[in-house]
């Protein structure tokens, strides 16, 4: 049995619970152990980063750290959390200098780094295991239009390490897994504003509304997302979108974990389906429907 | 005598911890700009922003708000043919004038981001709505009822947290904290 050191992150303590729920119970369908973290803290978001790059890296490396002190590979859900995170443990091995002020301070919580585990997001690690997912799909989302949003935050940061961040694909094959019918989404890699949200709304209502529009324009009943700050931005904030553009978008957005518990025939109230603001679309529904009999 | 270092001296050294190539390789294609889903909203775009700073101009560079505006995704960072890490320059940009204190006093993004690793600092999880009344007063009438309405919503759906979490260690994190920079004792 796979077995990581799970780190909710601050947004699926609450606003993003459905998140939280749904990642615990697909995880645990799929016999992947999640074990919590015990007493991690807050990534920093962008915020650290603004501010303090030394500062940043030590609280990073305190939850790196602690998961290190278990000897399991840490597993993030939030693609903020999940790109703080693998920055730091990729800058921290790489810079031996920096690894070691940053160890100087973690010696207070009896803490230290050695650079001995992985990084990982929620979703690699459910889509490295297709087949898996698919015996377990037993509840098929057929006919459910999906559009994949990767956002910016799980691929982009890591080209330098030689990867493919323009093409991804496993989302779509994740979603296929499920029976649900992934749509070709031309900006499921673009940016949903993040935290320009507060700091410059404007710029992110905009950035919004392009992505609502290219997801209805590519036939998509609805968007899956593995970021908590996506989710929020798609979701919430449509009614701002709707008054500064005179547009008129009720697109539902839904965790992929959500998804896949879904059709592993897994009871709506147990994913955290009921929160939303934006009502799941009618294929979402008929498959809601047959996990209270299955 | 001491050296000076000069301005695009020192913003290459903060590209350099990051790891990506000096501003001076930049060839002025404007894939940054043209790439970048925010540069509609900046007064300076990332093309000539990286010439002004190669170029030393300290001044006009500081004055600018366009890296606040940067929303860090990446993507001119991904598609830039000579591997200039323009996102992590961007961060760069955003911590040198947190420390020189010089940004247009109207942004939101410095306010925000220090509100945030404050609090932080002294509980270990972040807050949304301690985050939120931050910078609730910066806003128009209009975009506060706005605000309102969305924070209403997630309250309603319980999704906006009542109480501040805390980490439980939160001794030994302060103090590991106060190795890095000094915080008073409150
Ligand atoms: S993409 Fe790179 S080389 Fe081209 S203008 Fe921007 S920084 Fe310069
Ligand atoms: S990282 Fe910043 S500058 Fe680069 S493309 Fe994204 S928003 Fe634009």
């Amino acid at each position: 049995m796979k077995k990581f050191a799970y780190y909710p992150g601050c947004s699926l303590e609450k606003m993003a619970q459905s998140y939280h729920l749904s990642a615990v119970e697909t995880a645990r369908m799929l016999g992947v152990e999640l074990k919590e973290l015990d007493d991690w803290n807050c990534c920093g978001a962008t915020a650290y980063f603004h501010v303090d790059e030394l500062l940043a890296h030590t609280l990073c490396a305190r939850n790196l750290a602690m998961a290190e002190a278990e000897g399991m590979d840490l597993v993030a859900p939030c693609s903020g959390c999940y790109k703080n995170m693998h920055a730091c443990n990729a800058h921290l091995k790489k810079d031996r200098d920096l690894a070691e002020h940053v160890n100087f301070a973690l010696e207070e919580d009896n803490l230290h780094f050695a650079g001995k585990i992985k990084v990982r997001h929620l979703i690699e690690v459910f889509a490295e295991d297709l087949a898996a997912v698919k015996a377990k799909a037993t509840n098929p989302l057929t006919g459910l239009k999906v559009a994949p949003y990767y956002g910016c935050q799980i691929l982009r940061p890591r080209k330098f390490e030689h990867e493919n961040v323009e093409e991804p694909q496993y989302f779509e094959d994740l979603l296929g897994a499920l029976g649900a019918t992934p749509v070709d989404f031309r900006l499921k890699l673009r940016c949903c504003g993040a935290a320009l949200i507060i700091t410059n709304r404007e710029a992110a209502l905009s950035m919004v509304r392009n992505l609502l529009q290219n997801a209805v324009d590519s036939g998509a009943d609805v968007i899956a997302t593995a970021c908590p700050l996506c989710q929020v931005n798609l979701e919430c904030y449509q009614d701002q979108v709707n008054a500064q553009f005179g547009t008129n978008f009720s697109v539902p957005v839904f965790y992929f974990t959500q998804l896949m518990g879904l059709a592993m025939g897994i009871p709506t109230k147990q994913l955290g389906v009921g929160t939303e603001f934006v009502a799941p679309p009618p294929a979402m529904l008929a498959a809601c429907r047959k996990t209270a009999v299955v | 005598m001491a050296t000076t270092v000069t301005f695009s001296r020192e913003i290459a050294n903060l590209l350099h911890a990051a790891g990506g190539e000096p501003v001076s390789s930049c060839m002025q294609c404007g894939t940054c700009s043209g790439t970048c889903p925010v540069s509609d909203f900046m007064d300076v775009r990332p093309q000539r922003l990286i010439r002004m700073i190669d170029a030393g101009l300290k001044d006009q560079v500081m004055a600018t708000r366009s890296f606040w505006y940067c929303a860090s995704c990446y993507q001119c960072t991904v598609r830039c043919p000579r591997g200039i890490d323009i996102a992590e320059l961007m961060y760069g940009l955003k911590r040198y004038t947190i420390w020189k204190k010089q940004y247009p006093e109207d942004l939101i993004g410095p306010a925000f981001s220090e509100t945030f690793v404050k609090n932080i600092v002294r509980t270990g999880r972040s807050y949304e709505p301690v985050l939120a009344t931050s910078y609730f007063f910066t806003l128009g009438l209009k975009e506060m009822l706005q605000e309102a309405q969305g924070a209403t919503m997630l309250m309603l759906k319980g999704r906006l947290p009542v109480l501040p979490a805390r980490i439980k260690r939160l001794e030994n994190f302060k103090r590991m904290i106060k190795r890095i920079i000094p915080i008073g004792d409150e």
